[in-house]
């Protein structure tokens, strides 16, 4: 049993860690938050040069022709420098239902460009409160037109392109879904930017006016597309939590062991230590789930939608855990605006909601044990 | 990443796998579920005994016994990775073997660790082949958690040592042939300073066995208690005052158990959840508050299955296994207290009524007993969450207020 990363992908994560941590600190996370800019294009132009945009892209298209594992390691490396760039959406979102259901064509318009880092991409589902079903997909398709809005597109503002979930045919179950590609410089988009839990990640409200849509894949197809590749994005999402929870761990391990406190440091008191052992247990745990996952992922296992929902339940529990704590062991510290602790906590909100909330995905993995268990 | 043998380790199960086929004990197993049914503590006892014998002598024999343990000592010299994948290969045929597992598990590495090379060769094949079952007398009333808070006395006399005192929570003790036992050798000096570790012949006189009726109402531990018993000072392990470093071995080992599959409830209450009807008659399963909880739950005991392909996979590498292996307990114990208490809530008013049936309902009642005990044995979960607070997080240790003290000077009563 091999149950791990390879040396190769482990230097990858090396390799990865240091470039974020020369770029990415918080410093530059702030930058985001307080408004100043919407991403961070220098390390979106540094994650393109090292080829971690393309990763998975296949080499004919410009990326870099590695597999899923290797996204798993970039995406734990985001998640813990709290990255302000648009790449769950580009790449475990756009270019995957790209890659999976593009033509030749579409593949060859939009993935090189995504992988130089010169498009991003978004996916635009989300039409309202509680978690997308076909039924509440109500924005139209026709005659090549794309009309409605989207009430909540991460990084939709900055994005070169939509995919945008539409309803191509009358009615209102998963037969009329379809999936369109949307080049939002074109005529009849509207983004108007909606502040949310975590402002380091851009979100826009989108609406379309008749604006030009590209079929991609077949209608009636569009929801099992797009179920698959969230299960695949879940697995994703679920390392850049686990990277988000250790790095919160770290944080507040490193200020329980400085911070005095009635004459000792305060990560000698067991109210503190159990806690940060909660925490440990918590990130263990989901990290050996977003293994399971990355297993799944990369060998495309049938068991890839309950692993992936296995993930996600698991990590969105241990990083709002270790978020949550972290800036309680930090005590009053750890709610100015001034100590890092309130960057996790908004991340692991925010995170915990991407792809669909907790109970989504704890419903997701139900059925599937459920399903497993009469087969 | 990938779940598959390399090609010795393939070898060695398929080796395995063809002796436990050729091997396998059904006729024992029955007998073993049968006991469970017997109400008198000594002929059930009796019953579970002589067919972990037969298993045990049947694996030893076919040189499956202990086998990470040297060949002279009964063992077959494997790696680590071997022995997990005969634990794999035997599957619920190891439940058999239970009555051994604290005396081969802790007891053995402690006397391989510190007897004679002759006391070696004389007792660990026995125990390795089930021919004579040890037990481990660590806890006493006054110390649990606080191990060395111990009291049980022991007084050189001559080329022997007289013991006084009791232990308690001590599995197996009523079918055991030998035991260790930690003792007091100097209560001037402060508390860890002052024991001594021995092992003794369980029917040595002056030994007395009692059972402890649980809370459950079972008996599954005894108390023991020494009056004037002699040991030969031979039969010291380790150096005299040294016992607490003597103790650290079998205490290691005691939590150091690879890919051993915790009792997590979540089986028992998937199938709890998929049979039972709610009031309105709808499946427990479809609730939506049934669902959530599961699936937290599922998701905590399928993190602990692969935390243990983790630590499998740096055994294969022939690496040491990092420290995520601490948290089974942990994770598992409460777990299961969780699981069985909603078990009953969902039943309404009928959930109080007292089982022990096969049936998902019938388990899971139980485990609000046995429950109980998990989170106790073998470390609270208090004392888990310290171990890893202080040893993998690096925090700082506990205060101790007795630590300098002369044993005989700390405070016994707390008001």
């Amino acid at each position: 049993m091999n149950f791990d990363f390879s040396d190769e992908q482990k230097q990858l994560r090396d390799q990865t860690r240091r470039f974020l941590s020369e770029t990415c600190t918080t410093k530059e996370v702030r930058a985001v938050l307080e408004g100043k800019h919407k991403f961070d294009r220098a390390v979106w132009k540094g994650l393109a040069d090292l080829g971690l945009i393309g990763v998975a892209i296949p080499e004919e298209f410009g990326g870099a022709g590695a597999g899923r594992l290797e996204l798993c390691i970039v995406a734990e490396e985001l998640g813990r420098a709290l990255a302000p760039v648009p790449y769950s959406s580009t790449v475990y979102l756009a270019s995957e239902l790209l890659m999976l259901a593009g033509s030749d064509a579409q593949k060859k318009a939009w993935l090189p460009r995504i992988a130089s880092g010169d498009a991003i991409g978004a996916l635009a589902l989300v039409e309202g409160i509680g978690d997308p079903t076909p039924r509440s997909i109500k924005v139209s398709a026709r005659d090549g037109k794309i009309t409605g809005t989207k009430t909540l597109v991460p990084d939709g503002e900055i994005a070169d392109f939509a995919i945008v979930v539409a309803r191509g045919k009358a009615g209102d179950d998963e037969r009329g879904v379809g999936l369109y590609i949307v080049d939002l410089k074109g005529a009849g988009v509207s983004a108007k930017a909606i502040e949310t839990v975590d402002p380091t990640r851009n979100h826009a409200e989108m609406t379309f006016n008749a604006a030009a849509a590209d079929p991609l894949g077949a209608t009636g197809e569009g929801w099992a597309t797009l179920t698959k590749v969230l299960d695949r994005a879940a697995v994703l999402v679920a390392f850049e939590q686990i990277g988000g929870a250790d790095r919160a761990l770290e944080m507040g391990r490193d200020y329980a062991l400085d911070r005095m406190a009635f004459g000792r440091p305060i990560g000698s008191f067991q109210a503190i230590k159990h806690m940060l052992a909660d925490m440990y247990v918590a990130a263990t745990l989901a990290r050996s789930n977003a293994y399971y996952g990355a297993w799944a992922l990369s060998t495309d296992a049938g068991e890839l939608a309950e692993a992936a929902a296995n993930a996600r339940v698991s990590a969105t529990q241990a990083y709002q855990l270790c978020a949550k704590n972290n800036t309680q062991v930090h005590g009053g510290m750890g709610f100015t605006w001034e100590f890092d602790c309130h960057l996790h906590y908004r991340r692991s909100n925010l995170l915990a909601l991407s792809l669909g909330s907790l109970t989504f995905w704890e419903n997701r993995l139900i059925d599937e044990m459920r399903k497993r268990n009469a087969a | 990443m990938n779940f598959d043998d390399t090609p010795q380790e393939a070898e060695y199960r398929a080796h395995a796998r063809k002796w436990v086929k050729d091997n396998a004990p059904d006729d024992l197993m029955q007998e073993f579920a049968a006991a469970e049914e017997i109400r008198d503590r000594d002929a059930r006892t009796a019953q579970i005994v002589r067919v972990a014998k037969i298993w045990q002598k049947r694996k030893a024999d076919g040189g499956w016994a202990c086998l990470s343990w040297p060949r002279e000592y009964g063992g077959r010299g494997a790696t680590p990775i071997q022995r997990v994948i005969w634990d794999q290969e035997e599957g619920v045929y190891g439940a058999l073997s239970g009555p051994f597992a604290i005396g081969q598990g802790m007891c053995g590495p402690t006397v391989m660790a510190y007897a004679t090379e002759e006391q070696k060769r004389r007792y660990l094949p026995p125990l390795a082949s089930g021919e004579e079952v040890w037990c481990q007398m660590f806890s006493e009333p006054a110390g649990g958690s606080d191990l060395a808070g111990l009291r049980t006395r022991a007084e050189r006399d001559g080329d022997d040592w007289i013991i006084n005192g009791q232990k308690i929570w001590t599995t197996g003790a009523h079918f055991c042939d030998y035991g260790i036992l930690i003792t007091r050798s100097d209560p001037n000096v402060a508390k860890h300073k002052g024991l001594t570790m021995f092992f003794l012949d369980m029917k040595s006189p002056g030994v007395e066995v009692r059972p402890i009726k649980q809370a459950s109402g079972h008996s599954g531990f005894n108390e023991v208690y020494f009056t004037n018993v002699r040991i030969p000072d031979s039969q010291r392990l380790g150096k005299v005052n040294d016992g607490w470093n003597v103790s650290l071995t079998t205490l290691m080992n005691e939590r150091f158990s690879i890919g051993a599959r915790l009792a997590t409830g979540v089986p028992e209450f998937f199938e709890f959840a998929s049979q039972t009807k709610l009031a309105d008659g709808s499946l427990a399963i479809d609730d939506k508050a049934v669902r959530s909880k599961l699936a937290t739950w599922a998701a905590r005991s399928n993190g602990l299955k692969y935390t243990a392909y983790r630590a499998i996979s740096a055994l294969s590498r022939g690496e040491r296994p990092g420290p995520e292996n601490s948290i089974g307990k942990l994770v598992a114990a409460p777990m299961t207290q969780d699981i069985a208490m909603y078990a009953l809530d969902l039943q309404g008013q009928m959930g109080a009524i007292s089982r022990d049936d096969a049936t998902p309902a019938g388990k899971l009642y139980q485990t609000l007993f046995h429950a109980i005990g998990m989170r106790i044995a073998g470390g609270t979960d208090e004392v888990m969450r310290n171990i890893i607070a202080e040893r993998v997080l690096g925090l700082p240790g506990d205060i101790r207020v007795d630590k300098d003290v002369p044993f005989n000077k700390i405070p016994t009563r707390g008001r």
